[in-house]
């Protein structure tokens, strides 16, 4: 049980990095992304690219950090990927979502146009990729460390743990010390008032896609690293990521940092009990609990 | 082709093209009319179609049980399996409905995505209910017997059309009364609707649960039609996305609009895998999906620049306001 405990919070913490940028797009742009998994998707297939293709192909050697099961060429990538999944989203936003902004289209037309562009991206990443299972590094054995209490964890989800907390901290030194964003804090709380202090408010949604974008690209690629890629990843973290999200309030990043691991250790523990297949329906019956029970979420003011 | 072949083929594919159009309508009272993002149809669908399968199929006997596990089979006639797909898919409908409708309108798109992925992890987890993911054949078809197999699709496709017939007069008819008026108000501005005294809750939940029950017997349709149904089948593309696409190129708010676009999308869906016989070799087993992206990309240009769809809305609902 305190095994699946951790695991949770391995899991928890991947979904967090999806909900955190949920959350930002959520409370700042107002709107559902329902792209926001398959940008998940995006950065681990874009990171296999890197690793597989790319950076073989400009020779980086091919060293391995053991006892993790991935390398030098994995630690250039990552923050590639990371940037280039937040270009990705900002390009989203200025074909589609802004142009929609500027028609006065409603919050639930842009949320239908998200939900095309998550299935342009699938699509996309189908037709390169295929349908099936892929590995940053087939065939690669990754040994469990024996814990004390009779816990088996495995380097990679020591290191998944650490990198979660480290771009956790970031963001959050981001939003509290740097002008953006401050500003982006006073949007999300307040649109109207943000507007006349003088926020550029189109300059605040590109950092917020950046950054969303960013964040799930990492979540996608750690959970590439901890079990696989397939085209299908993202949108099965989709539901638990809004779950992780509406549980901790709506625009509260630390709200989606809680809920995440609150929805990532009940999946995981109820695989004790349930198939694991029927991981995403758990956190969707939690997200229709606390709908039925306080449906603003555990950070949210009773209205 | 021969010419008998071709007529064949086109009535098979103005059959499906039928089905997705019930879908449709379905999904115009909820979206077209009421402003509810439904992105779960999926789920509505397989409930539909496995419920009239369990209804009007016999229990398996003899050898056969031991490969066909089902929770039921009542041996009713189809009539009573339609009817069945739509009272069960009220029922959730009512279920999803209570603690989402009272909400922003994102959370009902969140919730009925959840409920479609977790009917169908049900179906395919749980093999007693209608033989997990192996699904259920053979099931029965209205009035087979009164032609011959060659010719059934002929019968279907009047069978098709006439279920599609009713329920557009059913909706048109409600959409021009009173009640539609009030679904249309709530659509446009909920507190000044709520402001004339109208229970916003109970409209939206009628709304939800006539539209769901309307794909239920879309489901229906579709089981008795392929006679084969497999968890599979219902996946957000081919359940969910697909059918809005359709909606919003024919125009929602127009039931007319929603038939229209529904043959109009599965023309332009099945007419591309035609276009794709001639990408190299090496793409040809990716077909399916670059046509699918064509779809997505398609949606988009509509929400872009013709948000109204094909036809628009019909502004005018009642005979008694002047043009």
């Amino acid at each position: 049980m305190l095994e699946l405990f951790i695991y949770g919070i391995v899991l928890g913490g991947i979904i967090a990095l999806g909900a955190v940028g949920l959350t930002l797009v959520y409370g700042i742009i107002r709107f559902a992304n329902f792209a926001h998994g398959d940008l998940m998707t995006g950065g681990a297939y874009i990171a296999l690219f890197l690793v597989t293709d790319f950076l073989a192909w400009l020779g980086v050697p091919d060293v391995i950090f053991h006892p993790l099961s991935f390398g030098l060429r994995m630690a250039i990538a990552f923050p590639i990927a990371m940037f280039l999944v937040g270009i990705v989203a900002i390009i989203f936003d200025r074909i589609l979502y802004k142009k929609l902004r500027e028609k006065k289209s409603s919050a639930v037309i842009m949320a239908m146009s998200s939900l095309g562009a998550a299935f342009i991206m699938r699509m996309i990443i189908l037709i390169i990729w295929g349908a099936d299972s892929l590995f940053y590094r087939p065939g690669v054995l990754r040994p469990a460390l024996d814990l004390p209490l009779g816990v088996k964890i495995r380097p990679d989800q020591i290191f998944i743990l650490v990198a979660v907390c480290f771009l956790i901290v970031l963001v959050h030194v981001f939003l509290k010390n740097s002008k953006m964003g401050k500003a982006m804090r006073a949007t999300s709380d307040n649109m109207d008032l943000a507007l006349v202090s003088g926020i550029d408010t189109e300059k605040i949604i590109i950092w917020t896609w950046g950054i969303g974008g960013a964040l799930a690209a990492a979540g996608g690629i750690l959970y590439g690293i901890d079990v696989q890629l397939h085209p299908y990843m993202g949108w099965n973290f989709l539901i638990p990521i809004f779950a992780a999200t509406i549980l901790g309030t709506i625009g509260n990043m630390y709200g989606a940092l809680v809920g995440g691991l609150i929805i990532g250790v009940a999946q995981q523990m109820s695989t004790a009990f349930l198939m694991p297949t029927y991981k995403p329906a758990v956190a969707f019956v939690i997200m229709i609990l606390i709908l039925l029970i306080r449906p603003k979420g555990i950070f949210g003011g009773s209205s | 082709m021969e010419i008998g072949g071709l007529i064949a083929y086109l009535v098979s594919l103005a059959i499906m093209a039928g089905i997705y159009a019930v879908f449709c309508l379905g999904l115009n009272i909820q979206w077209g009319y009421t402003g509810l993002f439904n992105i779960g149809i999926a789920g509505f669908f397989a409930i539909g179609a496995y419920t009239s399968a369990l209804v009007t199929s016999p229990m398996p006997k003899g050898v056969y049980a031991q490969y066909v596990h089902q929770l039921f089979g009542l041996n009713m006639p189809f009539v009573a399996g339609m009817g069945a797909a739509a009272i069960m898919c009220g029922i959730i409908a009512y279920l999803i409905g209570y603690p989402t409708l009272r909400l922003g309108e994102d959370y009902l798109a969140i919730a009925t995505l959840g409920i479609a992925e977790a009917i169908r992890l049900v179906f395919n987890n749980e093999p007693w209910i209608a033989n997990g993911p192996r699904g259920l054949m053979g099931l029965p078809q209205p009035l087979q017997n009164l032609v011959s197999p060659h010719n059934y699709n002929y019968l279907y496709l009047v069978i098709v059309l006439v279920v599609m017939a009713i329920i557009f007069i059913a909706i048109e008819k409600g959409i021009r009364s009173p009640w539609g008026r009030v679904l249309r108000a709530i659509r446009e501005d909920e507190v000044s609707a709520a402001m004339s005294g109208k229970d916003i809750f109970h409209f939206k939940m009628q709304s939800f649960i006539f539209g769901s029950m309307v794909m239920g017997v879309a489901g229906a349709l579709y089981a008795h039609y392929t006679k084969a149904i497999s968890p599979d089948v219902f996946t957000p593309l081919y359940g969910t996305f697909v059918i809005w696409v359709m909606l919003m190129a024919g125009g929602s708010g127009n039931n007319k609009g929603a038939i229209l676009g529904a043959y109009v999308i599965w023309g332009i869906w099945i007419g591309s895998q035609f276009a794709t016989d001639f990408l190299p070799a090496t793409l040809q087993s990716r077909a399916p999906y670059i046509r699918f992206l064509l779809i997505g990309v398609l949606l988009e240009v509509i929400l872009l620049y013709r948000p109204q769809g094909l036809l628009g809305e019909e502004k005018k609902v009642s005979k008694w306001v002047e043009d």
